[in-house]
Protein backbone atom coordinates (compact mmCIF):
# COMPACT_ATOMS: atom_id res chain seq x y z
CA UNK A 1 0.00 0.00 0.00
CA UNK A 2 2.59 2.28 0.87
CA UNK A 3 3.99 2.23 -2.97
CA UNK A 4 4.12 5.81 -4.55
CA UNK A 5 5.61 6.82 -8.05
CA UNK A 6 7.29 9.88 -8.83
CA UNK A 7 5.40 11.71 -11.37
CA UNK A 8 6.15 14.87 -13.49
CA UNK A 9 4.23 18.10 -12.36
CA UNK A 10 3.14 19.62 -15.34
CA UNK A 11 0.70 21.98 -14.41
CA UNK A 12 -0.76 23.46 -10.82
CA UNK A 13 -3.91 24.94 -9.87
CA UNK A 14 -4.93 25.88 -6.33
CA UNK A 15 -4.29 22.78 -4.45
CA UNK A 16 -4.09 20.71 -7.50
CA UNK A 17 -1.47 19.35 -9.77
CA UNK A 18 -1.69 17.52 -13.33
CA UNK A 19 1.16 14.94 -13.48
CA UNK A 20 2.72 13.31 -16.07
CA UNK A 21 3.68 9.35 -15.68
CA UNK A 22 5.35 8.44 -18.51
CA UNK A 23 2.38 9.88 -20.90
CA UNK A 24 -0.37 9.12 -18.03
CA UNK A 25 -1.88 12.28 -17.01
CA UNK A 26 -3.45 12.80 -13.93
CA UNK A 27 -4.54 15.67 -11.26
CA UNK A 28 -3.49 14.85 -7.94
CA UNK A 29 -3.66 17.12 -4.29
CA UNK A 30 -0.86 19.04 -3.04
CA UNK A 31 -2.65 19.71 0.12
CA UNK A 32 0.35 17.77 2.00
CA UNK A 33 2.78 20.17 0.33
CA UNK A 34 4.06 24.09 0.90
CA UNK A 35 5.53 24.36 -2.63
CA UNK A 36 5.37 22.79 -5.58
CA UNK A 37 6.32 24.37 -8.66
CA UNK A 38 6.01 23.07 -12.60
CA UNK A 39 9.00 21.08 -13.13
CA UNK A 40 8.89 19.23 -10.13
CA UNK A 41 8.74 16.16 -9.50
CA UNK A 42 6.52 14.29 -6.90
CA UNK A 43 5.92 10.86 -5.18
CA UNK A 44 2.14 10.13 -6.09
CA UNK A 45 0.43 8.09 -2.91
CA UNK A 46 -3.41 7.17 -3.44
CA UNK A 47 -4.33 10.40 -5.64
CA UNK A 48 -2.00 12.76 -3.05
CA UNK A 49 1.75 14.54 -3.98
CA UNK A 50 3.38 13.03 -0.77
CA UNK A 51 6.64 14.82 -1.01
CA UNK A 52 8.75 16.52 -3.83
CA UNK A 53 11.93 14.70 -5.00
CA UNK A 54 14.90 16.20 -4.29
CA UNK A 55 16.78 16.69 -7.13
CA UNK A 56 20.44 17.29 -5.99
CA UNK A 57 20.36 14.03 -3.39
CA UNK A 58 18.99 12.08 -6.20
CA UNK A 59 21.93 13.11 -8.34
CA UNK A 60 24.43 12.79 -5.69
CA UNK A 61 22.93 8.89 -5.34
CA UNK A 62 22.93 8.32 -8.75
CA UNK A 63 27.05 9.70 -8.41
CA UNK A 64 28.09 7.01 -5.84
CA UNK A 65 26.83 4.28 -8.42
CA UNK A 66 28.66 6.18 -11.46
CA UNK A 67 31.96 6.14 -9.23
CA UNK A 68 31.36 2.25 -8.67
CA UNK A 69 31.25 1.34 -12.28
CA UNK A 70 33.87 3.64 -13.02
CA UNK A 71 36.03 1.65 -10.66
CA UNK A 72 35.17 -1.98 -12.23
CA UNK A 73 36.08 -0.48 -15.82
CA UNK A 74 39.75 0.89 -14.54
CA UNK A 75 40.14 -2.78 -12.85
CA UNK B 1 10.68 6.47 -16.25
CA UNK B 2 13.01 9.37 -14.49
CA UNK B 3 13.83 8.43 -10.57
CA UNK B 4 12.58 4.71 -11.78
CA UNK B 5 15.00 3.61 -14.81
CA UNK B 6 18.05 4.61 -13.31
CA UNK B 7 17.99 2.88 -10.13
CA UNK B 8 17.20 -0.69 -11.56
CA UNK B 9 20.56 -0.72 -13.75
CA UNK B 10 21.66 -4.28 -13.73
CA UNK B 11 25.90 -3.93 -14.08
CA UNK B 12 25.33 -1.73 -11.08
CA UNK B 13 23.29 -4.22 -9.02
CA UNK B 14 25.97 -6.81 -9.85
CA UNK B 15 28.87 -4.74 -8.37
CA UNK B 16 26.71 -3.74 -5.35
CA UNK B 17 26.32 -7.55 -4.94
CA UNK B 18 29.96 -8.45 -5.37
CA UNK B 19 30.28 -6.03 -2.58
CA UNK B 20 28.18 -6.98 -0.18
CA UNK B 21 29.34 -10.78 -0.73
CA UNK B 22 33.15 -9.57 0.60
CA UNK B 23 31.85 -7.40 3.12
CA UNK B 24 29.63 -9.83 4.29
CA UNK B 25 31.83 -12.87 4.71
CA UNK B 26 33.10 -14.36 7.63
CA UNK B 27 31.34 -16.47 10.27
CA UNK B 28 28.30 -14.74 11.37
CA UNK B 29 24.78 -14.65 9.73
CA UNK B 30 23.41 -11.21 9.02
CA UNK B 31 19.88 -11.33 9.73
CA UNK B 32 17.77 -8.16 8.46
CA UNK B 33 14.46 -7.39 8.45
CA UNK B 34 12.56 -5.42 5.34
CA UNK B 35 9.87 -3.91 7.29
CA UNK B 36 7.72 -2.97 4.46
CA UNK B 37 6.20 -5.18 1.89
CA UNK B 38 7.19 -3.04 -1.00
CA UNK B 39 10.92 -4.04 -0.26
CA UNK B 40 9.54 -7.95 0.25
CA UNK B 41 8.31 -7.52 -3.21
CA UNK B 42 11.65 -5.55 -4.98
CA UNK B 43 14.05 -8.29 -3.24
CA UNK B 44 12.00 -10.97 -5.17
CA UNK B 45 10.90 -9.48 -8.06
CA UNK B 46 14.59 -8.06 -9.11
CA UNK B 47 16.23 -11.29 -7.80
CA UNK B 48 18.30 -9.76 -4.85
CA UNK B 49 17.49 -12.61 -3.41
CA UNK B 50 19.86 -14.57 -5.46
CA UNK B 51 22.54 -12.30 -5.26
CA UNK B 52 23.31 -12.37 -1.74
CA UNK B 53 25.66 -14.43 0.19
CA UNK B 54 24.60 -17.68 1.72
CA UNK B 55 24.95 -16.01 5.21
CA UNK B 56 22.84 -13.10 4.19
CA UNK B 57 18.88 -13.62 5.16
CA UNK B 58 16.40 -10.80 4.07
CA UNK B 59 13.31 -11.76 6.92
CA UNK B 60 10.31 -10.27 6.09
CA UNK B 61 8.38 -7.87 8.82
CA UNK B 62 4.63 -6.96 8.99
CA UNK B 63 4.64 -3.62 7.13
CA UNK B 64 1.56 -4.96 4.52
CA UNK B 65 -1.56 -3.31 6.32
CA UNK B 66 -3.69 -5.08 5.34
CA UNK B 67 -1.72 -8.35 6.05
CA UNK B 68 -2.00 -6.71 10.09
CA UNK B 69 -5.64 -5.43 9.63
CA UNK B 70 -7.33 -8.25 12.58
CA UNK B 71 -9.85 -10.09 10.33
CA UNK B 72 -12.87 -9.02 12.93
CA UNK B 73 -12.76 -5.58 11.30
CA UNK B 74 -13.62 -6.35 8.40
CA UNK B 75 -16.58 -8.10 9.40
CA UNK B 76 -17.57 -5.95 11.22
CA UNK B 77 -18.10 -3.72 8.28
CA UNK B 78 -19.89 -5.91 6.22
CA UNK B 79 -22.39 -6.79 8.82
CA UNK B 80 -22.76 -2.91 9.61
CA UNK B 81 -22.91 -1.98 5.51
CA UNK B 82 -25.67 -5.27 4.94
CA UNK B 83 -27.88 -4.24 8.23
CA UNK B 84 -27.44 -0.24 7.28
CA UNK B 85 -27.79 0.31 3.62
CA UNK B 86 -24.90 2.37 3.56
CA UNK B 87 -22.15 2.97 1.07
CA UNK B 88 -18.74 1.75 2.25
CA UNK B 89 -15.43 2.92 0.25
CA UNK B 90 -12.52 1.42 0.77
CA UNK B 91 -8.61 0.94 -0.92
CA UNK B 92 -8.78 -2.20 -3.84
CA UNK B 93 -6.26 -4.27 -1.44
CA UNK B 94 -8.87 -4.61 0.97
CA UNK B 95 -11.36 -6.15 -0.91
CA UNK B 96 -10.10 -9.58 -1.10
CA UNK B 97 -8.73 -9.88 2.50
CA UNK B 98 -10.69 -13.12 4.42
CA UNK B 99 -12.88 -11.65 6.78
CA UNK B 100 -13.90 -13.45 10.59
CA UNK B 101 -16.19 -16.37 9.28
CA UNK B 102 -18.65 -16.44 12.45
CA UNK B 103 -21.54 -14.97 9.40
CA UNK B 104 -20.29 -16.15 6.17
CA UNK B 105 -17.68 -18.47 5.52
CA UNK B 106 -14.72 -17.46 3.71
CA UNK B 107 -16.10 -14.33 3.36
CA UNK B 108 -14.70 -10.61 2.12
CA UNK B 109 -15.42 -6.88 1.09
CA UNK B 110 -16.10 -8.57 -2.48
CA UNK B 111 -18.02 -11.32 -1.39
CA UNK B 112 -20.32 -9.17 0.31
CA UNK B 113 -20.44 -7.09 -2.99
CA UNK B 114 -21.48 -9.89 -4.86
CA UNK B 115 -24.74 -10.55 -2.24
CA UNK B 116 -25.94 -6.62 -3.54
CA UNK B 117 -23.88 -4.71 -0.47
CA UNK B 118 -22.68 -1.54 -2.03
CA UNK B 119 -18.87 -1.09 -1.37
CA UNK B 120 -17.15 0.73 -3.90
CA UNK B 121 -13.31 0.32 -4.48
CA UNK B 122 -11.72 3.92 -4.91
CA UNK B 123 -8.16 5.05 -6.00
CA UNK B 124 -8.03 8.26 -3.57
CA UNK B 125 -9.37 8.99 -0.52
CA UNK B 126 -10.91 12.23 -2.08
CA UNK B 127 -13.40 9.68 -4.57
CA UNK B 128 -14.54 8.75 -1.00
CA UNK B 129 -16.16 12.72 -0.41
CA UNK B 130 -16.79 12.93 -3.71
CA UNK B 131 -19.53 9.89 -3.09
CA UNK B 132 -20.90 11.29 -0.16
CA UNK B 133 -21.63 14.56 -1.91
CA UNK B 134 -23.17 12.42 -4.95
CA UNK B 135 -25.45 10.51 -2.66
CA UNK B 136 -26.55 13.16 -0.20
CA UNK B 137 -29.66 10.65 1.24
CA UNK B 138 -27.23 7.78 2.09
CA UNK B 139 -24.27 7.15 4.81
CA UNK B 140 -21.06 6.65 3.44
CA UNK B 141 -18.43 5.12 5.00
CA UNK B 142 -15.15 5.31 4.08
CA UNK B 143 -12.62 2.23 5.35
CA UNK B 144 -8.96 3.47 6.58
CA UNK B 145 -6.23 1.59 6.91
CA UNK B 146 -3.15 1.88 6.37
CA UNK B 147 0.59 2.79 7.61
CA UNK B 148 2.01 6.58 8.23
CA UNK B 149 2.05 7.09 4.05
CA UNK B 150 -1.65 6.54 4.05
CA UNK B 151 -2.39 8.35 6.83
CA UNK B 152 -2.23 12.11 5.78
CA UNK B 153 -4.72 11.70 2.79
CA UNK B 154 -7.56 10.53 5.14
CA UNK B 155 -6.62 13.41 7.83
CA UNK B 156 -7.07 15.87 4.78
CA UNK B 157 -10.09 14.69 3.99
CA UNK B 158 -11.68 15.00 7.40
CA UNK B 159 -10.77 18.13 7.96
CA UNK B 160 -12.10 18.90 4.15
CA UNK B 161 -15.56 17.27 5.17
CA UNK B 162 -16.01 19.33 8.55
CA UNK B 163 -15.15 22.54 6.46
CA UNK B 164 -18.01 21.23 3.84
CA UNK B 165 -20.27 20.22 6.45
CA UNK B 166 -21.01 16.91 5.68
CA UNK B 167 -23.62 15.20 7.12
CA UNK B 168 -23.93 11.70 5.48
CA UNK B 169 -19.65 11.03 5.81
CA UNK B 170 -17.50 9.29 8.15
CA UNK B 171 -14.37 7.38 8.44
CA UNK B 172 -13.58 4.11 10.02
CA UNK B 173 -10.41 4.39 11.38
CA UNK B 174 -7.65 2.12 11.24
CA UNK B 175 -4.25 3.32 10.42
CA UNK B 176 -1.63 2.26 12.52
CA UNK B 177 1.80 3.34 13.23
CA UNK B 178 5.14 1.75 12.30
CA UNK B 179 7.90 2.65 14.88
CA UNK B 180 5.74 0.91 17.74
CA UNK B 181 5.34 -2.58 15.49
CA UNK B 182 9.10 -2.27 14.89
CA UNK B 183 9.88 -1.92 18.73
CA UNK B 184 7.69 -4.86 19.26
CA UNK B 185 9.40 -7.16 17.18
CA UNK B 186 12.73 -6.18 18.30
CA UNK B 187 11.63 -6.03 21.93
CA UNK B 188 10.49 -10.01 21.21
CA UNK B 189 13.59 -11.15 19.82
CA UNK B 190 12.13 -14.16 18.41
CA UNK B 191 13.13 -12.97 15.06
CA UNK B 192 16.57 -12.22 16.02
CA UNK B 193 17.18 -9.40 13.50
CA UNK B 194 20.49 -7.86 13.07
CA UNK B 195 19.25 -5.07 11.34
CA UNK B 196 16.32 -3.27 9.54
CA UNK B 197 15.92 -2.05 6.46
CA UNK B 198 13.32 0.88 6.72
CA UNK B 199 10.24 1.92 5.39
CA UNK B 200 10.58 4.24 2.12
CA UNK B 201 7.19 6.11 1.99
CA UNK B 202 6.37 6.03 5.67
CA UNK B 203 9.97 7.64 6.28
CA UNK B 204 8.84 10.45 3.48
CA UNK B 205 5.86 11.74 5.99
CA UNK B 206 7.58 10.68 10.04
CA UNK B 207 11.10 11.40 8.66
CA UNK B 208 14.33 9.44 9.92
CA UNK B 209 14.75 10.64 13.39
CA UNK B 210 11.50 8.26 14.16
CA UNK B 211 13.15 5.61 14.65
CA UNK B 212 16.40 6.76 16.46
CA UNK B 213 14.68 5.91 19.77
CA UNK B 214 13.98 1.87 18.69
CA UNK B 215 17.41 1.60 17.08
CA UNK B 216 19.37 2.86 20.18
CA UNK B 217 17.57 1.11 23.26
CA UNK B 218 17.81 -2.13 20.88
CA UNK B 219 20.93 -1.69 19.91
CA UNK B 220 19.94 -2.52 15.75
CA UNK B 221 20.90 -0.84 13.10
CA UNK B 222 18.39 0.56 10.43
CA UNK B 223 18.97 1.83 7.47
CA UNK B 224 16.15 4.16 5.51
CA UNK B 225 15.91 2.35 1.82
CA UNK B 226 14.09 3.38 -1.23
CA UNK B 227 11.93 0.63 -3.28
CA UNK B 228 13.77 0.28 -6.03
CA UNK B 229 16.61 -2.71 -6.61
CA UNK B 230 19.47 -0.35 -6.33
CA UNK B 231 18.06 1.39 -3.43
CA UNK B 232 17.48 -2.13 -1.56
CA UNK B 233 21.64 -3.26 -2.45
CA UNK B 234 23.09 -0.14 -1.46
CA UNK B 235 21.55 0.08 2.07
CA UNK B 236 21.90 -3.59 2.46
CA UNK B 237 25.78 -3.00 2.24
CA UNK B 238 25.19 0.07 4.57
CA UNK B 239 23.06 -2.30 6.96
CA UNK B 240 26.74 -4.80 6.23
CA UNK B 241 29.06 -2.33 7.11
CA UNK B 242 27.27 -0.98 10.13
CA UNK B 243 26.80 -4.45 11.76
CA UNK B 244 30.87 -5.02 11.04
CA UNK B 245 31.49 -1.88 12.92
CA UNK B 246 29.70 -2.66 15.63
CA UNK B 247 27.26 0.78 15.10
CA UNK B 248 23.43 0.81 15.38
CA UNK B 249 22.65 3.97 14.13
CA UNK B 250 19.71 5.33 11.82
CA UNK B 251 21.31 6.38 8.33
CA UNK B 252 19.40 7.26 5.23
CA UNK B 253 19.90 5.93 1.77
CA UNK B 254 16.90 7.27 0.69
CA UNK B 255 17.39 10.88 0.98
CA UNK B 256 15.74 12.27 -2.21
CA UNK B 257 12.50 11.83 -1.01
CA UNK B 258 13.39 11.57 3.09
CA UNK B 259 14.78 13.87 5.31
CA UNK B 260 15.20 14.15 9.18
CA UNK B 261 11.82 15.74 10.55
CA UNK B 262 9.83 14.07 7.24
CA UNK B 263 6.53 16.31 6.06
CA UNK B 264 6.06 18.29 9.15
CA UNK B 265 2.69 19.67 6.97
CA UNK B 266 1.32 16.53 6.60
CA UNK B 267 2.15 15.42 10.49
CA UNK B 268 0.67 18.68 11.18
CA UNK B 269 -2.73 17.33 9.37
CA UNK B 270 -2.82 14.02 10.80
CA UNK B 271 -2.13 16.03 14.60
CA UNK B 272 -5.07 17.96 13.75
CA UNK B 273 -7.64 15.32 12.81
CA UNK B 274 -6.35 12.17 14.98
CA UNK B 275 -4.89 11.28 17.84
CA UNK B 276 -3.24 8.42 19.35
CA UNK B 277 -5.27 5.21 20.28
CA UNK B 278 -4.65 3.84 23.29
CA UNK B 279 -4.26 -0.25 22.03
CA UNK B 280 -4.97 -1.83 18.55
CA UNK B 281 -5.16 -5.60 17.63
CA UNK B 282 -2.69 -6.21 14.71
CA UNK B 283 -3.01 -9.74 13.09
CA UNK B 284 0.48 -11.70 14.03
CA UNK B 285 1.37 -9.40 16.66
CA UNK B 286 -1.41 -8.74 19.16
CA UNK B 287 -2.51 -5.91 21.43
CA UNK B 288 0.17 -3.41 20.68
CA UNK B 289 0.15 -0.08 23.00
CA UNK B 290 0.26 3.19 21.28
CA UNK B 291 0.31 1.89 18.11
CA UNK B 292 -2.83 2.68 15.81
CA UNK B 293 -4.49 6.51 15.48
CA UNK B 294 -8.35 7.14 16.15
CA UNK B 295 -10.01 10.25 15.25
CA UNK B 296 -10.03 13.27 17.33
CA UNK B 297 -13.08 14.36 19.83
CA UNK B 298 -13.66 17.52 17.86
CA UNK B 299 -13.86 15.68 14.40
CA UNK B 300 -16.28 12.70 16.72
CA UNK B 301 -19.25 13.88 13.99
CA UNK B 302 -16.88 12.30 11.14
CA UNK B 303 -16.09 8.92 13.25
CA UNK B 304 -17.83 6.24 12.32
CA UNK B 305 -17.01 4.15 15.40
CA UNK B 306 -18.82 6.85 17.16
CA UNK B 307 -22.04 7.05 15.03
CA UNK B 308 -22.67 3.75 14.41
CA UNK B 309 -23.07 1.14 16.67
CA UNK B 310 -20.51 -1.62 15.66
CA UNK B 311 -19.61 -5.36 16.30
CA UNK B 312 -16.48 -5.47 17.84
CA UNK B 313 -15.85 -9.24 16.33
CA UNK B 314 -12.79 -11.35 17.71
CA UNK B 315 -12.01 -13.39 14.60
CA UNK B 316 -9.63 -16.74 14.61
CA UNK B 317 -7.65 -17.35 11.32
CA UNK B 318 -8.23 -20.03 9.39
CA UNK B 319 -6.70 -23.23 10.68
CA UNK B 320 -3.28 -24.28 9.34
CA UNK B 321 -2.66 -20.69 8.29
CA UNK B 322 0.59 -19.15 9.69
CA UNK B 323 0.08 -15.55 8.52
CA UNK B 324 0.77 -14.80 12.52
CA UNK B 325 3.78 -15.89 12.69
CA UNK B 326 5.42 -14.81 8.84
CA UNK B 327 4.36 -11.31 9.66
CA UNK B 328 6.60 -11.86 12.87
CA UNK B 329 9.18 -12.68 10.77
CA UNK B 330 9.58 -16.31 12.61
CA UNK B 331 8.10 -18.38 9.34
CA UNK B 332 8.64 -18.40 5.45
CA UNK B 333 5.69 -18.33 3.67
CA UNK B 334 6.73 -21.58 2.41
CA UNK B 335 6.61 -23.41 5.35
CA UNK B 336 2.94 -23.55 5.60
CA UNK B 337 0.66 -26.30 4.69
CA UNK B 338 -1.75 -24.64 2.87
CA UNK B 339 0.95 -22.08 0.57
CA UNK B 340 0.79 -22.79 -3.14
CA UNK B 341 -1.90 -25.57 -2.12
CA UNK B 342 -5.02 -24.24 -0.45
CA UNK B 343 -4.02 -20.85 -0.49
CA UNK B 344 -3.37 -19.26 -3.89
CA UNK B 345 -3.68 -15.43 -4.95
CA UNK B 346 -6.38 -16.73 -6.72
CA UNK B 347 -7.92 -18.24 -3.56
CA UNK B 348 -6.30 -17.02 -0.96
CA UNK B 349 -6.97 -17.96 2.65
CA UNK B 350 -4.80 -15.37 4.50
CA UNK B 351 -4.21 -12.06 4.42
CA UNK B 352 -0.41 -12.70 3.37
CA UNK B 353 -1.60 -14.15 -0.22
CA UNK B 354 -3.77 -11.37 -0.74
CA UNK B 355 -2.26 -8.06 -0.80
CA UNK B 356 0.22 -7.39 -3.87
CA UNK B 357 2.48 -6.60 -0.78
CA UNK B 358 2.24 -9.66 1.37
CA UNK B 359 5.03 -12.18 1.72
CA UNK B 360 3.12 -15.06 0.62
CA UNK B 361 2.11 -13.29 -2.38
CA UNK B 362 5.85 -12.85 -3.45
CA UNK B 363 7.07 -16.09 -2.30
CA UNK B 364 4.14 -17.53 -4.97
CA UNK B 365 4.64 -14.78 -8.16
CA UNK B 366 8.27 -15.13 -7.51
CA UNK B 367 9.80 -17.71 -5.39
CA UNK B 368 7.41 -20.61 -6.03
CA UNK B 369 9.84 -22.58 -7.83
CA UNK B 370 12.89 -22.68 -5.90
Amino acid sequence: MCLAVPALVVALTDDTATVDLDGIRKDVSTILLDEVQVGDYVLVHVGYALERINAAEAEKTLQLFAELRALDASE
Amino acid sequence: MKYVDEFRDGLTARLIAEQIRQEASGQREYRLMEFCGGHTHAIFRFGIHDLMPENLKFIHGPGCPVCVLPAGRIESMIRLVEQENLILCTYADLMRVPAGRSTHKGDSLQKARARGADIRMIYSATDALNIAQANPERQVIFFAIGFETTTPPTAAILKIAKAMELKNFSVYCNHVKTPPAMAHILASGEARIDGILGPSHVSTIIGSEAYAECCHTYHTPLVIAGFEPLDVLASTLMLVRQINEGRAEVENQYTRAVSKHGNEKACALITETLEQRALFEWRGLGELPDSAMQIRPEYAGFDAEKRFSIDHITADDIKGCICPAVLRGVSKPDACKLFGTACTPEDPKGACMVSSEGACAAYYSFGRFR
